[in-house]
């Protein structure tokens, strides 16, 4: 599959000329706003989408358009910049920018900022490099092939010049061709003196002495606090009265009012307005409204699940991922076959920032103050809502309290904005954690069902795997929905991972909307989103094929993984593809000592995905040791074995610590987390209800990383898409229990232990 | 009007008797790098001290707090270098951070209580506080590292 739009801005960027231009404090470097523009080479045209500049000092500045929400980007791709521009780092600073039309896609998610980043950070670096060469040498008065870039200066021998002399006495205006910058040489990997080398995060001191400012610490003078009453359901609710009386008690309080939304972002909203947030708070527990609901309030969990089996009972219904020739005939004549069904349940994103937002209008601007991860989806509904151009409203950015998707929904900021359009004063809207988790796109359930054809000798024949969930993309961004081979369009999120990189003959993958859950709720994006479901089947199915099969299930996944035809993987990205998959099992498998004895009721079950996408695969393996309870069914994790493979590493603390949280996090989800709709909410809305892993749930935890020179691709989610597997895979060689259902349940367990 | 003792400074704030200390401290006194997560003391993002004892901000009503010495993490050293927020910096703990000022706070209470506590005291001290992002490999080992350098210190 493809993602036209997620690439969107490399392959614009790529079209583009590249400036050099001369500013008041040093000279800026970035791409042409376009190709007339830059024809016309005029300083007035010069309207970058990506850039740095260096001022007259040697600092350089790396403008990040991705949003912090705890990966460290800022310092992963301003690293990017600085090792090609062979900047001095202690001289680079990093600027997180506010939302602009001129930056593009402004999108953090998907785990895709290092992967999008690298190539075109790596071409301005490098332009910037070569210009500053050009004009150190000729201050030097040395030829530039004799003169090399190192740390922030340029040097011909003992002679030497920096960076902002350069800028400040030389002339470093430029206009690259995009087939000049093209042809830029890129340095070798031996090369490298930032990437791919130690050092500290630069936004951590700030996360430590409480000075870093998330969106929920902006504020203005004169700001009225709100709160939202959420309606019974997610869009079908219209308020008919709203009683405040008693809320006329609390002091501070201002009033209340129903949002009327253009946007239907908000749909029967009412928000409740006082002096400070504790009369809000207060104010709003004691507001009573009342709503016309529509039949979504009375939806359960499941309802939901029994909607998903009916919709894939259809084989005509949704999008054809992958449709080779032959499955259906393949299933008719084989020896044998297997299948089964699993299940997830709907978990909510719980970062632990409620959502919230401040905005208000000044000189003629709309201004959004908050922590958010896809500022080019939330500023058209903005301008919906506002009845005002997009170019009249501006975000700026925070850090986040997490995001892990929830924050690419930007839907909080409608709310804050409409209010304060109604009342003409700055709003800060904060929602309560039970106002969050009912507002929540939650991960959407999921009903999947698996199966496989054994040939001749036990050969696989074809495989077809059938997925059925809310979609988050159909629900907000439905332009980023490619077509199916049969021409439906399909959520790629909801489906990514059943694509694999297993050879299995002729194989059929369908992605299935759940249209019950799209009207109930508004399913959301949650930390690899689909692959946090399809692998749960896929990887559990693999073992339970093996087993079927009579194969060790390492042995087995190993087969499958020969690289033959489209599983050989291309360039640049995933380049050696099932190889490169094969060999991090090998290695968690020979790490973790599986096959091993192990002790009673205590197992080892292995998985491994590609993380997300086939085209930005993060080859990712891990093998988890449980020790079950056979009286309680209680499953405790005593380690996690993880191996990866994500080509280059940026920044390699930071790449340790995300795989860490997100190894965890799928530890979390498999035994911890889970909720349930129960008349069109969802039931538990925080903690006591609602149970994260803790730090006394932390087993031992290792994780390698393969050594490579490949391109960069994403870290932020894979590692959650292969715990939950291989915990399952796990419980079922200590103690026999096949569990199907994600999250595992200690009843499950006992029950499938009796099965 | 009410009289708080504020990281050594004396702060008048109108709040009312029952509004919860966080939304004060925010709010009315202007320190933001106490968090808000649960508001009902599950999470521990809101954790501050209160005479030296850690307690959640959250739930901790206004009246409760007359006469009391608070801390934040502002006011935990003047620098910002109390060893465990060196600690954090030297183990780069912190993901998104948000909770991190009331993991700095509980932990400081914990080594406080036990100056060199074992594994299991430190899961017992910091179980009560969530960390979303789950760096809770990391927050483990910059209390040891605080706690191993305490111990060359006094040693």
């Amino acid at each position: 599959m493809t993602f036209q739009a997620r690439n969107l801005e490399t392959a614009t960027l790529s079209r583009r000329s590249f400036l050099i231009a001369a500013t008041s404090a040093g000279v800026a470097l970035g791409f042409a706003a376009e190709d007339a523009a830059a024809a016309a080479g005029a300083p007035a045209g010069f309207e970058p989408t990506v850039w740095y500049d260096i001022g007259r000092d040697g600092v350089v500045t790396v403008n990040v358009i991705r949003a912090e929400l705890g990966q460290h980007v800022g310092t992963a791709v301003a690293r990017i910049v600085a090792d090609e521009l062979e900047a001095d780092w202690s001289k680079v600073r990093i600027k997180t920018v506010d939302s602009d039309p001129k930056w593009g896609l402004m999108v953090t998610g998907g785990s895709w900022s290092v992967w999008q980043s690298y190539p075109i950070y790596s071409q301005a670096g490098a332009a910037g490099r070569m210009a500053l060469i050009e004009e150190g040498a000729k201050l030097l008065k040395a030829a530039p092939g004799d003169c090399i870039a190192r740390d922030g200066a340029v040097h011909a021998g003992k002679a030497s010049v920096s960076y902002g002399e350069i800028v400040t006495r030389g002339s470093l205006s430029r206009k690259l061709t995009p087939e000049e910058l093209a042809k830029l040489p890129m340095k070798p990997a031996a090369e490298r003196r930032l990437i791919g080398k130690a050092t500290h995060a630069r936004d951590i001191p700030g996360k430590t002495n409480g000075q870093g400012l998330y969106g929920l610490d902006a504020q203005v003078p004169g700001m009225v606090y709100a709160r939202p009453k959420i309606p019974p359901t997610r869009y079908d609710s219209v308020v008919t009265a709203i009683d405040d009386a008693a809320a006329k008690a609390v002091p501070g309080y201002q009033q209340s009012i129903a949002l009327t939304d253009p946007s239907g972002t908000v749909p029967g909203w009412v928000v409740v307005l006082a002096d400070s947030f504790v009369a809000a708070n207060k104010a709003a527990d004691l507001v009573k409204v009342t709503w016309k609901v529509g039949p979504a309030a009375q939806i359960s969990e499941a309802d939901l699940q029994r909607r998903a089996v009916e919709v894939m009972a259809d084989p005509k219904a949704g999008g054809l991922v992958v449709e080779d020739p032959g499955v259906d005939q393949a299933f008719a004549a084989a020896k044998s076959k297997v299948e089964a069904t699993y299940t997830t349940s709907t978990a909510l994103h719980f970062q632990m920032e409620p959502v919230n937002a401040l905005a208000f209008e000044k000189d003629g601007v709309f201004e959004i103050h908050t922590g958010n991860q896809w500022q080019s989806l939330v500023l058209p509904w903005l301008a919906k809502a506002l009845d005002r151009p997009e170019t009249s409203i501006v975000m700026r950015s925070y850090l986040l309290g997490g995001g892990f998707g929830r924050r690419l929904n930007g839907d909080y900021a409608v709310g804050a904005a409409l209010a304060s359009k109604a009342i003409g004063k700055p709003v800060k809207l904060v929602f309560t954690r039970a106002d969050d988790s009912r507002f929540d796109s939650p991960r959407s359930p999921s009903v999947q069902t698996v199966r496989m054809a054994f040939g001749d000798g036990g050969r696989v024949t074809a495989m077809e795997h059938t997925a059925a969930a809310g979609w988050p993309t159909l629900a907000m961004a439905p332009f980023f929905m490619p077509k199916g081979t049969n021409g439906v369009a399909y959520d790629p999120f909801s489906i990514s991972g059943a694509d694999h990189w297993y050879t299995v003959g002729a194989q059929r993958v369908r992605a299935v909307n759940n249209d019950l859950a799209n009207t109930t709720f508004r399913p959301g994006w949650l930390r690899s989103v689909g692959p946090g479901w399809t692998n749960w089947a896929l990887e559990s199915f693999m073992d339970e094929a093996a087993h079927a099969a009579g194969t060790d299930p390492l042995a087995f996944r190993l087969k499958l993984l020969d690289a033959a035809g489209r599983n050989a993987g291309s360039g640049p990205t995933a380049v050696g593809g099932a190889k490169r998959q094969a060999a991090v099992l090998s290695r968690v498998a020979a790490k973790a000592g599986w096959g091993k004895p192990l002790p009673k009721n205590t197992g080892m079950g292995l998985a491994t995905t590609f993380g997300q996408e086939r085209d930005m695969p993060t080859w990712v393996a891990c093998a988890a040791r449980v020790r079950v309870d056979p009286t309680t069914g209680v499953v405790k994790v005593e380690r996690l074995d993880l191996v990866v493979d994500c080509g280059t590493v940026v920044h390699p603390d930071g790449a340790l610590s995300q795989m860490q949280g997100a190894s965890l996090w799928g530890m979390s989800l498999a035994l911890f987390e889970g909720t349930t709709f129960k008349d069109g909410q969802v039931r538990d809305t925080n903690l006591g209800a609602y149970t994260p892993l803790r730090m006394a749930d932390v087993p031992d935890l290792d994780i390698e990383f393969m050594p490579s020179t490949e391109p960069p691709v994403g870290l932020g989610e894979p590692a959650t898409t292969v715990v939950g597997p291989a915990i399952g895979n796990a419980i079922f060689n200590a103690v026999g229990a096949r569990v199907r259902d994600l999250p595992i349940r200690p009843a499950a367990v006992l029950k499938a232990m009796k099965a | 009007m009410t009289t708080l003792n504020i990281n050594g400074r004396q702060v008048s704030v109108t709040g009312p008797d029952d509004a919860p200390l966080l939304w004060v401290i925010r709010d009315e006194v202007g320190l933001k790098g106490t968090k808000f997560g649960c508001g009902i003391g599950q999470c521990g993002a809101c954790t501050v001290h209160m005479d030296g004892q850690a307690v959640r901000s959250c739930i901790t009503p206004l009246k409760a707090v007359a006469g009391k010495s608070i801390t934040t993490i502002e006011g935990l050293d003047p620098k910002g270098a109390h060893p465990l927020q060196t600690a954090w910096v030297d183990v780069q703990v912190p993901q998104c951070g948000y909770c991190q000022s009331g993991q700095i706070m509980q932990a400081a209470a914990l080594l406080k209580a036990k100056p060199h506590p074992s594994d299991a005291d430190i899961n017992a001290g910091m179980n009560g506080n969530l960390c979303r992002c789950m760096a809770y490999v990391r927050i483990k080992a910059a209390i040891k590292l605080a706690a191993s350098r305490a111990k060359e210190v006094h040693a």
